[in-house]
């Protein structure tokens, strides 16, 4: 497929195949007919977009293959990806009725990704015409700030409604942490892309390599259009702030997973060996599960408290393990050791309880590669240059979780920049929901 | 250990499960094998003329991932010479003779008869099965079920086959008939020993929408065929039933035949009239092992209900089949759902909701009842709220004064046993027919009201 976006193609990720590949045919059917088709059912409930699991279900076992990821499209515009890495287990797979009866629940994410695969694969008829205005009322402007999955899902929805959406992203390809974050085994950037290529061609616009703040400024944005979105994600990778931190070997985990899945296995510089992985939720999981599938020698995660208060879930702990990392519980890293050539030789670690360090207890982990997967700064500096947008003490923007308003009428924000960092369903029914907040008030305004 | 021998018009089989004439009983191999796997008897693939048949033969309806619910098929009699066959059965009755071999038979003027009938007693059959029943292909030609649906010429075939034969005759009928029962009597008025029924219904089983010919396809063009298979049991049922209670159809024996795929099939099939059963779709789905677990299933629910013989099964259900002018309309059940089994899909209050009778709630306090209703004020939930074990409070509960016990919700409920029909003190006995004798027939809000 010829992309607006390249990547390399030997990148490291491909080395990772899919752990779920798409269902056939007779295996789609086979499960659809398994769903019972329940009423006010609990997986719709379960799905932060509220997808209508069980409608979208049977029209995979009519064969209405199009109609079925038509109803996931109007909850979910990015209900591919979603399908291919929302934590199916703890949310509408977990609320499957089957469940209580003890009973494999309906592989809802595995059909979602089977109805929205074909819909929109290459020399597929477009599903949506975008309004070429809104029904009621003038075409309005926005601009968005960040092409992850929030502001996605968030133009999307506009321009379906007949509105005008520019999106501004300062990496040179979109998709936030979709693209550059998701483990390989769940999906591929070049998958993503495509999925983001699809949303574009529904009038979405899209401005690469422009950050806000320096390429263009947050007066401009609000001058020039009727709404301004924010969906910026987190920032960087939160440092451990330990002696020995800076110089080869030591890496921040989000940074480590894009170089993985963006850069050719030349340029990303991964330093698979002896891995120590610092951290107990999922992004500490993923980088350690990957470094033991793209052949680490030793994987093992250093994480402060007992295993039973990590905040990774129990699934992917479990895959993890299948993998070979080991987990290296109430330990916490006191400074890095590194030889006469400043070469990383092992990570110096304290032992804990209840997270606090016992003295007397340091000793050396032998590593080549510290990730270090802690959390991800808060991207306070943008938000302060939009007056009247505020922030909680966690650093988060302070915004109506149901419909994304924030404290300056012209600005709306939603994803991972508001929750702190949830998943990528999160980022779009936030997107989604402000969006609809928008086209329902400029109706009533136009109707006034 | 139950007693599964039968003799049926003085016929002796080892139990009641024959091969109808069909696939399966093509040729002497397949025969002898059948009888290895179990099976007592056969019905041979109707014999008379050979004819040509066409590809492709068969459809089938797919119902939620279970293949073959219903079958059909545009396949005619045997395609094999009359001579082939003949060697084969009596090859098969010389090494099985305590096996029952049938010969089904189809042909035209009354010396074919003779003749026919005359060369399959020579290669020893057991009896003979006169087709009058399949609905395609043969009927064009005059034969099959154009018989089955003309009681006079029913009646005058066979009482032809009866001047000639020496051994038993079954007269197998069509249910793409009117009235089954003319059709059973006229079988009998023609001398008929025993009836088989059914054969199969006249069909389309679907079209191919891409090529806009009905299936199965053959090249352009297709034609109607006959439907059989799990999906006819009912049908199949009502028939045997049907003929076993009547005055005169109900004097001969009856091979019951459509769907049988179980031996509770068979059973519900003998416990409605008929002697013994005949197998075809569910042979030709599985194979001829499916004998096993329905000599064993029969023998097993037999021996726990004290039944100590096939002829102690046979027609046990046929005195309560009876009018709906005769059903108590005294008699109440309504529906009681178990909190500790339910999974909270909720198919229940949505079918009570849109197809029944509006009466399955969920959640706590009152909730208003359709302004049809026949009882009064709110419908209150009961306290404390039924809890789940696995649903929690996605229990839902039963507005019981406004449930007519139609089964609906126990129909749909996934969950085996979680939905209950239990009885509640009703009115005093009586019928519509005592009503309408005691000049209670006419209800208020009629057509002249
Ligand atoms: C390692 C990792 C693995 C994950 N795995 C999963 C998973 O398996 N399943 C799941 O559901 N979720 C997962 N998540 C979470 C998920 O990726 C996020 O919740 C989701 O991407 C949030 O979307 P967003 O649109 O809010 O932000 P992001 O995806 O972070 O997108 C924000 C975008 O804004 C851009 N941006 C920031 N500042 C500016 C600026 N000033 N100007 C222009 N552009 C700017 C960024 O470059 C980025 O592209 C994972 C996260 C991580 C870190
Ligand atoms: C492919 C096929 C061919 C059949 N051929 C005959 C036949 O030659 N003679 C006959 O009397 N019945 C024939 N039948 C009807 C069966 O004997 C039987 O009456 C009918 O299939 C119903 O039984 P079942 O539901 O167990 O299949 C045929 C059925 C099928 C499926
Ligand atoms: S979007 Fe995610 S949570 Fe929602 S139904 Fe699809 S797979 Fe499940
Ligand atoms: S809860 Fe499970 S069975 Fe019920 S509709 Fe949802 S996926 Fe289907
Ligand atoms: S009673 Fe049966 S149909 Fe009704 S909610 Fe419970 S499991 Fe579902």
């Amino acid at each position: 497929m010829i992309s607006r976006f390249q990547l390399p193609d030997d990148r490291v990720e491909k080395a990772l195949p899919d752990k779920k590949p798409l269902l056939g045919l007779a295996e789609a059917r086979a499960e659809s007919e398994r769903c019972l088709y329940c009423v006010d059912a609990p997986c719709i409930k379960a799905c932060p977009t509220e997808i209508d699991v069980p409608t979208f279900i049977k029209k995979i076992a009519t064969g209405n293959i199009r109609g079925s990821a038509r109803t996931i499209f109007e909850q979910n515009i990015l209900g591919y990806s979603c399908a291919r890495v929302c934590p199916t287990e703890v949310l509408c797979e977990g609320a499957c009725v089957y469940n209580g009866w003890q009973k494999a629940p309906i592989k809802i994410g595995r059909l979602q990704r089977y109805a929205t695969q074909h819909a929109t694969a290459q020399g597929e008829p477009a599903m949506f015409t975008p309004k070429s205005a809104p029904t009621k009322g003038a075409r309005r402007k926005v601009a968005l700030v960040g092409a992850g999955p929030a502001s996605l899902s968030c133009a999307a929805t506009l321009t379906l409604e007949g509105h005008e959406a520019t999106i501004f992203e300062r990496l040179p390809v979109p998709g936030g942490l979709n693209t550059t974050g998701i483990a390989p085994y769940k999906l591929h950037a070049e998958d993503a892309l495509h999925e983001i290529e699809w949303v574009l061609d529904l009038g979405v616009e899209v401005k690469t390599g422009m950050e806000i703040g320096r390429d263009v400024s947050a007066k401009e944005l609000l001058d020039g259009y009727d709404a301004v979105f924010l969906g910026v994600g987190l920032g960087r990778d939160t440092k451990l702030g330990v002696v020995g931190e800076d110089g080869p070997g030591v890496h921040g985990a989000v940074q480590w997973i894009e170089r993985m899945k963006t850069l050719k296995k030349s340029d990303a510089k991964l330093h698979l060996g002896r891995v120590i992985v610092v951290g107990g939720g999922n992004t500490a999981i993923d980088v350690a599960r990957e470094s033991a599938l793209l052949g680490a020698e030793h994987v093992t995660m250093v994480y402060r408290r007992g295993p039973d208060e990590m905040s990774g879930y129990l699934h992917e702990m479990d895959g993890a393990r299948k993998e070979g990392v080991t987990l290296t519980a109430n330990t916490l890293p006191h400074s890095f050791v590194r030889d006469a050539h400043g070469k990383l030789v092992a990570l110096r670690v304290v032992q804990t309880r209840h997270g606090k360090p016992l003295p007397n207890t340091e000793h050396d982990l032998p590593c080549d590669a510290v990730v270090v997967a802690i959390g991800q700064a808060k991207l306070r500096e943008l938000a302060k240059q939009f007056p009247g947008v505020e922030m909680d003490d966690r650093g988060c923007i302070k915004a109506d979780p149901k419909t994304g308003a924030t404290g300056n009428p012209k600005v709306w924000s939603g994803g991972d920049c508001i929750n702190g960092g949830k998943e990528v369903v999160n980022a779009v029914a936030d997107g989604r929901n402000a969006a609809r907040t928008l086209i329902a008030a400029w109706s009533s305004k136009a109707s006034e | 250990m139950a007693d599964l021998t039968t003799e049926f018009c003085g016929i002796k089989s080892l139990n009641p499960f024959w091969l109808a004439s069909a696939p399966p009983t093509n040729t002497g191999e397949q025969v002898m094998r059948a009888f290895d796997a179990g099976w007592a008897g056969a019905v041979w693939k109707t014999l008379g003329d050979p004819i040509v048949n066409v590809t492709s033969r068969f459809g089938a309806v797919d119902y939620a991932g279970q293949k073959m619910m219903g079958l059909n098929n545009i396949e005619l009699i045997t395609d094999r010479p009359l001579s082939v066959n003949l060697a084969e059965i009596r090859d098969v009755k010389k090494r099985y003779p305590k096996h029952v071999v049938i010969a089904s038979l189809m042909t035209e003027t009354k010396h074919d008869w003779q003749v026919l009938i005359q060369k399959c007693e020579d290669a020893g059959v057991d009896g003979l099965e006169l087709n009058f029943g399949c609905p395609h292909g043969m009927c064009e030609r005059g034969m099959g079920s154009s018989v089955g649906q003309e009681p006079k010429l029913l009646t005058e075939i066979t009482s032809w086959a009866k001047e000639f034969a020496k051994t038993p005759v079954f007269v197998k009928l069509t249910p793409n008939t009117g009235d089954i029962v003319e059709a059973g009597q006229a079988a009998v008025k023609g001398g008929g020993d025993a009836i088989s029924l059914i054969n199969t219904i006249k069909s389309i089983i679907g079209v191919d929408l891409e090529r806009m010919v009905p299936v199965p396809r053959v090249g352009q063009g297709s034609s109607n065929g006959g439907y059989c298979g799990p999906a006819v049991k009912p049908i199949a049922l009502h028939m045997v039933a049907a003929l076993a209670r009547d005055e005169i159809a109900g004097t001969v024996p009856i091979s019951g035949i459509g769907g049988v795929s179980t031996w509770r099939d068979a059973a519900e099939f003998i416990a409605l009239g008929a002697s013994n059963v005949q197998v075809c779709t569910a042979v030709m789905h599985y194979g001829y092992r499916i004998v096993a677990d329905m000599i064993e299933g029969l023998s097993e629910f037999m021996d726990r209900q004290g039944i100590a013989n096939i002829a102690a099964l046979r027609g046990r259900a046929v005195p309560s089949y009876k009018e709906w002018g005769d059903l108590d309309l005294g008699y109440k059940l309504v529906a009681k759902i178990d909190p500790k089994t339910c999974i909270g899909c909720q198919l229940c209050v949505t079918a009570c909701n849109d197809g029944a009778h509006q009466c399955i709630f969920t959640g706590p306090g009152e909730r208003t009842r359709p302004p049809h209703a026949h009882t009064k004020g709110k419908a209150t939930a009961p306290t404390p709220l039924p809890l789940g074990k696995i649903a929690g409070d996605r229990v839902p509960w039963i507005d019981e004064p406004e449930c007519v016990g139609c089964n609906l919700c126990q129909l749909v409920c996934p969950v085996p046993g979680c939905i209950s029909m239990v009885e509640v003190p009703g009115g005093a006995h009586e019928t519509w027919n005592d009503r309408v004798a005691a000049g209670r027939g006419k209800i208020p809000g009629g057509i002249h009201d």
